[in-house]
């Protein structure tokens, strides 16, 4: 340690004083609620008035149900299909584009710009901005079927909502459009950390734009692609707000995720709170699976001692945006 | 004699026929370069070109859907429904206000109780996160490495997993519909700890500390009035995303609050989605707008600092 170690030991009990208040909230709001979702997904607890709670004979019975279930099978498949379609576009786009803003011989103007615009669908409601998709699309009144009309590309208004894989590639590219200046501007901030002598020795050498992209930039931001990977994915398999309010789910489940699935168990009148505490507890651990990877990053990065923040998003974890 | 003259003459000649092609070589090797330079230019140029094309129309991307949503608030649901797609305003704008608030969205409501829950949760989160991440930095105690690890673990565990239990506990002590159950869990932020933890640890002098200290400031003091206005540019990049996150909640307000009278500004939106606005085009705009319009505004002036923020490391929250 760096810090002289004369003095701390008097003053360690602050140390404890100090990260109370904090340890007294994560206790009652984020781990009691834990401990007790997990309890619940083995008891009975259901119905408007819950009564009394007992564990049921078969303590596994609604992790069987739920596992088993289409619905939720159906929605975890979802879940990471309209993720994958969302994440391989905005990684290359945000890659593009950080390449460009990055390249040291064209310094591109108007690079300001471009990425407060490009970001700025990332700070705007998600639960807005699912709405006004919902009303770009509908049927048979909504200004992306006038335009089709117009332009002639469609004889009539057409229903877009309706088909499955339709759905499914809104709920996907409204993701993307949110999220991939935001996974730009980390990437472009990874690069920029770069020491800069070895872009200019690479220049020296007459590399190539396509060399240095790929044998210079692309290995040194590996760990930041790693972490932008995993916090992606988990705010991913939380998605809530686009897909709950962009077509409730639907058409038939099509774009319901896990979150979606877990939010109607509970609290859209069928009130199954221990199978929805289930789910979420099956949703906990592939979480914490991926956040172990992140854990590990993290500590690497830590015990380097150059520790500088990378991207941790907790948007993700509040909004069920980040995917 | 006159053969050996001859012969250096040929010689010379030969020479200087040699340099004359090496000089006309080396001409037609500058030249060739400014061409090539030429055509190198003319190459970035159109290069350049392109990348600003596709820049601006992803800009436009980001715009156009906010655009048509801004003018569409403006014009009539005759309107809409004959042309739905305008790029210039109508004056419909008091009439789709009137239609809006006279069913169930109400825009004061939800911006107060919005600006309830996002200032209060903001509050509390930088401050107590900022005390957290002090204590971690400034003083050795038994579990700080412990503690450093249960951080990151539970960092990226989301709202969504836990609400089952947080909802039947708050529940059982008739809590729900109470704004102080969407604030009060903001004391615990690992994500912002972990962020401030990392901006503390390299900025904090401990000489400053016991200065202090020999000054006979308390510990408590000394953070209030000596730590914390050094940690004004962390505290300033999480308190915006720590206000916009909390301002964007829609899952946990959704569970909580079953009285319209709580409802928060995204409660309000998810409104629109109902039945009684499925045919009022002009009114669903003009709500989408009023929750937009602030947000943008607020963005585009704090812009730099925000852009700024997410590139410090990205830690959003």
């Amino acid at each position: 340690m760096r810090k002289k170690k004369t003095g701390m030991v008097k003053y360690g009990k602050y140390g404890y004083i100090f990260s109370l208040p904090f340890a007294i909230a994560f206790l009652v709001f984020q781990l009691y609620p834990i401990l007790f979702t997990a309890f619940i997904g083995f008891t009975d607890l259901k119905g408007v008035v819950p009564g009394e709670i007992h564990v049921l004979e078969n303590p596994f019975e609604n992790f069987q149900q739920v596992l088993t279930n289409p619905v939720f099978q159906g929605a975890l498949g979802n879940t990471f299909l309209i993720w994958l379609c969302n994440f391989i576009p905005q990684l290359s786009l945000a890659l593009l584009l950080t390449a460009w803003f990055t390249d040291r011989r064209w310094k591109l103007k108007g690079q300001g710009i471009y990425k407060v615009l490009i970001y700025m669908p990332n700070i705007i409601t998600a639960a807005t901005i699912a709405i006004l998709f919902k009303s770009l699309f509908d049927y048979p009144v909504s200004p992306v079927n006038d335009i089709l009309v117009k332009v002639g590309i469609l004889k009539e208004a057409h229903n877009f909502l309706i088909g499955k894989g339709m759905a499914r590639g809104l709920v996907a590219f409204i993701q993307f459009w949110m999220w991939y200046g935001y996974t730009m501007l980390i990437l472009i901030s990874g690069v920029l950390g770069i020491n800069p002598e070895i872009f200019e020795a690479a220049e020296v050498d007459g590399a190539s734009r396509w060399q240095v992209f790929w044998q210079i930039t692309i290995p040194n931001i590996k760990t930041i692609l790693l972490f932008t990977l995993v916090t992606s994915l988990i705010g991913g398999l939380n998605m809530f707000d686009i897909p709950k309010l962009f077509l409730l789910g639907g058409p038939d489940n099509a774009t319901l995720t896990t979150s979606v699935f877990i939010y109607n168990q509970a609290f859209s009148g069928s009130y199954l709170y221990n199978r929805a505490a289930a789910a979420s507890m099956i949703m906990f651990f592939i979480i914490m699976f991926f956040s172990s990877i992140l854990f590990l990053l993290l500590r690497e990065k830590d015990t380097d001692g150059k520790a500088k923040y990378t991207g941790v998003s907790k948007k993700s974890e509040k909004k069920g945006g980040e995917a | 004699m006159a053969d050996e003259v001859k012969e250096q003459s040929n010689a010379d000649v030969s020479e200087q026929n040699t340099e004359k092609t090496e000089l006309a070589e080396g001409k037609k090797a500058i030249r060739v370069n400014v061409v090539a330079d030429k055509n190198a230019g003319a190459k970035n140029f159109i290069v350049k070109f392109g990348i600003h094309t596709v820049c601006i129309l992803l800009a436009l991307l980001s715009i156009f859907p906010f655009w048509i949503m801004i003018v569409n608030s403006t014009r009539s649901t005759v309107q809409i429904q004959e042309h739905a797609l305008s790029l210039i305003p109508s004056t419909y704008v008091i009439q789709n206000f009137q239609i809006l608030t006279g069913k169930s969205f109400n825009p004061a409501v939800g911006l107060l109780n919005s600006l309830i829950i996002s200032t209060g949760s903001t509050l509390l989160t930088v401050y107590f996160s900022s005390l957290t991440a002090y204590a971690m930095v400034a003083y050795d105690w038994k579990l700080k490495n412990a503690f450093f690890k249960f951080i990151i673990g539970v960092m990226m565990i989301p709202a969504q997993v836990t609400m089952i239990g947080f909802y039947q506990a708050v529940y059982a002590v008739g809590m729900t519909n109470k704004l102080s159950m969407l604030i009060l869990p903001a004391i615990a932020a690992p994500a912002t700890v972990f962020f401030m933890r990392q901006y503390l640890y390299p900025t904090l002098s401990m000489e400053i500390v016991q200065a202090a200290r020999i000054d006979g400031a308390g510990e408590f003091r000394i953070f209030n009035t000596i730590v914390l206005p050094m940690m004004k540019p962390a505290i300033a990049t999480q308190a915006i995303f720590c206000f916009v996150n909390s301002w964007n909640n829609l899952f946990t307000p959704l569970v909580l609050l079953t009285d319209s009278k709580k409802y928060t500004m995204p409660i309000m939106v998810s409104l629109l989605r109902g039945d009684i606005y499925k045919t009022e085009y002009g009114s669903v705009y003009m709500g989408l707008t009023l929750t937009v319009l602030p947000l943008i505004i607020i963005y585009l002036i704090l812009s730099k600092y925000i852009i700024a923020g997410v590139a410090l490391g990205g830690v959003k929250s």
